[in-house]
This record gives structure tokens, C-alpha cells and sequence, in this order.
């Protein structure tokens, strides 16, 4: 017999401040002009991020991101790209969970590596683009068997 | 300011009806005894309580003496498996074999894993096919000489598929092993009758048909062997101690009586409610699926306030999230909004992949649910949707390698 604690002290309320930011992302969209884009996630858990990041004399110009995640994924990224827009790479790479989320109130424990995601997909970017990685964009193509499945569920 | 709610969940909770609250009122304040005591004032108590018992099992076709008060369907369901199993035990040791399905609620797997780790019991978990359905021949199939019970749902809470409970009753007679079935979900919504269908055992509750939370109830078939669940003053006769939730009972009783009363009338508006919100949606949204039973084909084999969607290449939770934004109240499967950080296991029994687990969303209806509320989250939600697909990656192709790279 036993219970996992984590179940039971599980919070699931989330922060005005996590709730307004998600309600009206800045940072989201597509970016087709990228220097660099850097993924995270599985579909399994529900969340998938991906960064894009204009990058100029070594320092992040502009970022934006996408996410098939949830309000924690969406507020907590929207909040990165806020810290990490006008840093050089080595200042974002330096960027920890905390510096993230302490603008946004109490996160739901569970929650937690949903708000790590963005970090994640932030770093895979910047590793991209030092190994000289420089994504193209191809509307024809999907780049895996998951996301051409789900495109299709009606069929 | 607020406005109004809009509450789409009531396959979670429902709101209580007003005249079940004006019926238990009097029960906290004037007729406050305990129904064992022996003077007049605790006999009307005692008479309000088989009162309401009475009408729990007409409504059943059960006899009163069959109807137990619990405190609601999660300890209903576990009195059922432990009670049934060491009952079985105490007769005889090789009896040790249950028979489920992957769809049940959580507290008869839960209930059904205790008995695995602790007392030595095995089960069986019947699958079920794309739209929720359990086949009775598997059921059948299933049965050996060391099966004690079968307990199947009969509304699933997720998707509203209705089992074929007479089928499988009428199984279980013929291979004499007790069938029990949580009809919480469905009561009020689906007939119910305990003789014709060969229900055993009955899982019952009171705040999914505008009832009050805290009270249940189990129907137990006279002469099945189940040991008594709680131990103390011989309440419930000797089954279920415990001074009774006196205006619970009232209040179930009650809302037992409303249901059956407005039983055409409540199935007929919710559904028609139903059929054009699910309509509506599978119109103004690409990539959608509605999960569980089609209503063109197996509209009465769907519960009647039910709808379920999966939407392409969105994740549940922001998509409930933005919709609580609106004050409409929904829930999901998505992993996302699960302590376990796992897609909904009704989902994926019915062969759902993870995305369109994830992409899940359930609108449960009730009576006081009015058209103009249908037609606002029609018009909402396909906007929600478009946002959170534009929000998503998925679809939006980057190659990380030059053309020329290009395998």
C-alpha cells in the first residue's frame, strides 16, 4: 500500500499572473526568416516547443515561439522570451528555470517541466546555430511521422 | 464583473435543483434527529430515510431492503470489490479472479490494483472497441471456475458510451458469477432495471443528477454474498455503520423522484442540446473528431448529455483554459491535466494516439443548460481553436539541414 505524495499534494491553480500572460502571449508565431530554431518535448506528455531566434553580432534580436502545450508551457515561454530578447547567447544559455518563472507567481509543482521546456528548446537553438545548423523552411515536407499523423486525425 | 458561468461539466458534479435543497432544509435545522433514536422526533427522521430508500429502489426495480447508503460512487465501488472478494475468499481460497474493463472509473481500478497487491487477487481488463463498446462474448470468453465478479460501467463518464448491460447481465447469470455495474453516469439518462437487466450489484450516486454531494448508494441483491463494509452500530443493518446523512438521503430521494418524473422530457431537451452543439462544432472546425458513439447511428447508446472532441494539433488544457477565460466550464484527457502527466486511459483503450488523447475535450450538458449557451460556445469555440493552431508547431515544417544536405 502506498501514495505517491506527489499525487497528493498536487496544486493545479494557477497564478493571476501565469493566467494573464498566458490569455495574451507577446512572443508567439512563426518566424520564417529564423537564424536558428531549437526544439523540446514529446507528444506523449502533450507539449512540444519550438524557439525561434533572430541573432545579430551575437546577441538574440528577436524571438518567438510555438507550442503544442499547455497554459503553464504557453505563460512560462511567453515570459523567457521577454527575459531573453536583447541578451548575448552566453547570457540566455546561463538562463535558469527561476530567472523564468519568478515573474510569475506560485507554478503547480507538476508543472514545473512544462516551464523547463522553453529553456530547452532555447538552448537546442543556440546549439544549432554555433554548430552551424541553419534551419529551412519547406511547407511541402513534414519533418516527422507525429506531426504528419496528427494533421490527419479526421482521416 | 463575472458573467454568467456557463457550465459545461456535469459529468464531474451538477448543480443542485432548488427544490432538492427546499426538501433537505428542515433536516439540518427542525427535524434534526438521529434516526436510531427511539423517540418520535428520530422516527421521523428514520421515516424520511426509507422514504427516500423507497424511491431509490422503484426507481431501480429493486426492493427497499436492497438499497444501502454510502457516502457516493467511489465508496460504493470499493465496498463492491473487497466486499464481494473476501466474501468469496472466506468460502472458498481458489476463488480469486475479477473481470473488468479499461474503462472503468478510477475507483474500481484502483480498488481492483489493491486487491492485486494486497490480497492476492487477479484481474482481468476487457478491452473495448473505437467507440467504447465492450463486446458481452468477451465478457463470456473471459469467465473461468475462479471468477467471483464482473463489474463494467455502464455510461462511461469520458466518452458517454452505454454498454449492453442486459446482455452481459444475462452472461453472468447463465456462467453464475455476480455482475455489478456503476451507473452513476447514467442514471436518470439511461432506463434501469435491476430484474430485467440481471444487475447483482449497483453502484448509485446523488450529485451527478442534480442531487447533493456526500451520499450514494448501493443496491445489493438479496441473498449475494458481500461482507458488511463498515463496522459500528449496525446502521444500514448491520452493513454500513454509521449515524446516516439524513438530508443527504432526503436530497437524493428527492432528486431521485424529479429524474424519473421529468425522464423523457430532461433526455429529450439534453440530447437535442447535444446533437446540435456536436453538429455545430463538426461543421465550423476542420480536423475534428467526435470520440465515443456516432449520434446519427448510436445516438441512444451515447448518454444524452455527452460530447467529446479531439482536436488536431492542440492540447487540451490551454484549450479548457481559454474557454474558462469565457466562463464556459469543460474538461479533458489531455496529460497535461492529469497528476500522472498521462493522456486520459479511456482514450487509449478505445485506440486514441496520444495527440488526439491530448487534443481532448468533454462538454458534459444538464437540464439547465439553455440553447443560447450551445449556440455561444459554437461561436467561440472554433476561434479558440484557430488560435491555439496557429500557437502550435505542429504542422509548420523547419528542415534543420541545407537542401542540399536533404537525404
Amino acid at each position: 500500500m502506498s501514495v505517491h505524495l506527489s499525487e497528493a499534494i498536487l496544486m493545479l491553480k494557477y497564478s493571476e499572473e501565469t493566467m494573464k500572460r498566458f490569455s495574451h502571449p507577446k512572443y508567439v508565431g512563426e518566424m520564417k526568416d529564423a537564424d536558428a530554431v531549437g526544439e523540446e518535448g514529446n507528444f506523449k506528455c502533450g507539449d512540444v516547443m519550438r524557439i525561434y531566434l533572430k541573432i545579430k553580432d551575437n546577441k538574440i534580436t528577436d524571438i518567438k515561439f510555438l507550442t503544442y502545450g499547455c497554459v503553464a508551457a504557453i505563460a512560462s515561454t511567453d515570459a523567457l522570451c521577454e527575459t531573453v530578447k536583447g541578451k548575448t547567447l552566453e547570457e540566455a544559455e546561463k538562463l535558469t528555470w527561476k530567472d523564468v518563472v519568478k515573474g510569475l507567481g506560485e507554478m503547480p509543482t507538476i508543472k514545473v517541466h512544462c516551464s523547463v521546456m522553453g529553456i530547452e528548446a532555447l538552448k537546442d537553438a543556440i546549439k544549432k546555430y554555433r554548430n552551424g545548423i541553419k534551419p529551412v523552411f519547406d511547407d511541402e515536407e513534414p519533418c516527422c511521422e507525429e506531426m504528419r499523423k496528427i494533421g490527419k486525425v479526421n482521416e | 464583473m463575472r458573467f454568467k458561468l456557463i457550465y459545461m461539466d456535469n459529468g464531474a458534479t451538477t448543480k443542485i435543483d432548488e427544490n432538492v435543497l427546499k426538501t433537505m432544509m428542515p433536516f439540518f435545522t427542525d427535524k434534526y434527529a438521529n434516526p436510531s433514536s427511539s423517540h418520535s422526533f428520530g422516527q421521523d427522521a428514520k421515516d424520511a430515510i426509507d422514504k427516500a430508500r423507497g424511491r431509490i429502489a422503484e426507481s431501480i426495480n429493486a426492493n427497499d431492503d436492497e438499497i444501502f447508503f454510502t457516502s457516493g460512487g467511489t465508496e460504493s465501488n470499493n465496498w463492491v470489490l473487497k466486499g464481494v472478494a473476501f466474501a468469496a475468499k472466506k468460502e472458498d481460497k481458489n476463488k480469486n479472479h475479477i473481470i473488468t474493463t479499461k474503462i472503468e472509473h478510477k475507483s474500481i481500478l484502483n480498488s481492483c490494483k489493491w486487491l492485486e497487491d494486497n490480497a492476492g487477487f487477479t484481474t482481468t481488463y476487457l478491452d473495448v472497441d473505437k467507440d467504447g463498446f465492450v463486446n458481452p462474448e468477451d465478457v463470456r470468453k473471459a469467465i473461468t471456475s475462479k471468477t467471483i465478479l464482473v463489474s463494467i460501467i455502464h455510461g462511461n463518464n469520458e466518452v458517454g458510451t452505454i454498454q449492453d448491460i442486459e446482455a452481459i447481465g444475462k452472461i453472468c447469470k447463465e456462467s453464475k458469477v455476480l455482475f455489478h455495474t456503476d451507473v452513476c453516469q447514467s442514471y436518470s439518462k439511461s432506463e434501469l432495471d435491476v430484474k430485467k437487466q440481471n444487475i447483482d450489484l449497483m453502484t448509485l450516486n446523488a450529485h451527478k443528477i442534480h442531487g447533493p454531494k456526500g451520499i450514494g448508494a448501493l443496491y445489493v441483491k438479496r441473498d449475494t454474498r458481500i461482507m458488511d463494509w463498515q463496522q459500528g452500530g449496525s446502521h444500514e443493518k448491520g452493513m454500513r455503520s454509521g449515524t446516516e446523512n439524513v438530508h443527504g438521503i432526503v436530497g437524493f430521494g428527492e432528486a431521485v423522484k424529479i429524474a424519473k418524473n421529468d425522464f423523457k422530457k430532461n433526455n429529450k431537451y439534453i440530447s437535442e442540446l447535444r446533437d446540435k452543439l456536436i453538429k455545430g462544432i463538426m461543421e465550423n472546425v476542420e480536423n475534428v473528431k467526435l470520440n465515443g458513439p456516432d449520434i446519427k447511428e448510436n445516438g441512444n447508446k451515447r448518454l444524452s448529455n455527452n460530447v467529446n472532441f479531439s482536436f488536431s494539433a492542440i492540447e487540451g488544457e490551454s484549450l479548457g483554459g481559454y474557454l474558462d477565460q469565457k466562463w464556459v466550464c469543460s474538461s479533458t484527457g489531455s496529460a497535461c491535466n492529469a497528476r500522472t502527466l498521462e493522456p486520459s486511459y479511456v482514450l487509449k483503450a478505445m485506440g486514441l494516439t496520444d495527440e488526439e488523447a491530448n487534443g481532448s475535450l468533454r462538454l458534459t450538458l444538464s437540464k439547465f443548460n439553455t440553447e443560447e449557451e450551445i449556440d455561444y460556445v459554437i461561436k467561440i469555440l472554433p476561434k479558440i481553436v484557430e488560435k491555439l493552431r496557429y500557437i502550435s508547431p505542429i504542422g509548420k515544417v523547419v528542415n534543420y539541414f541545407k537542401k542540399d544536405k536533404k537525404e
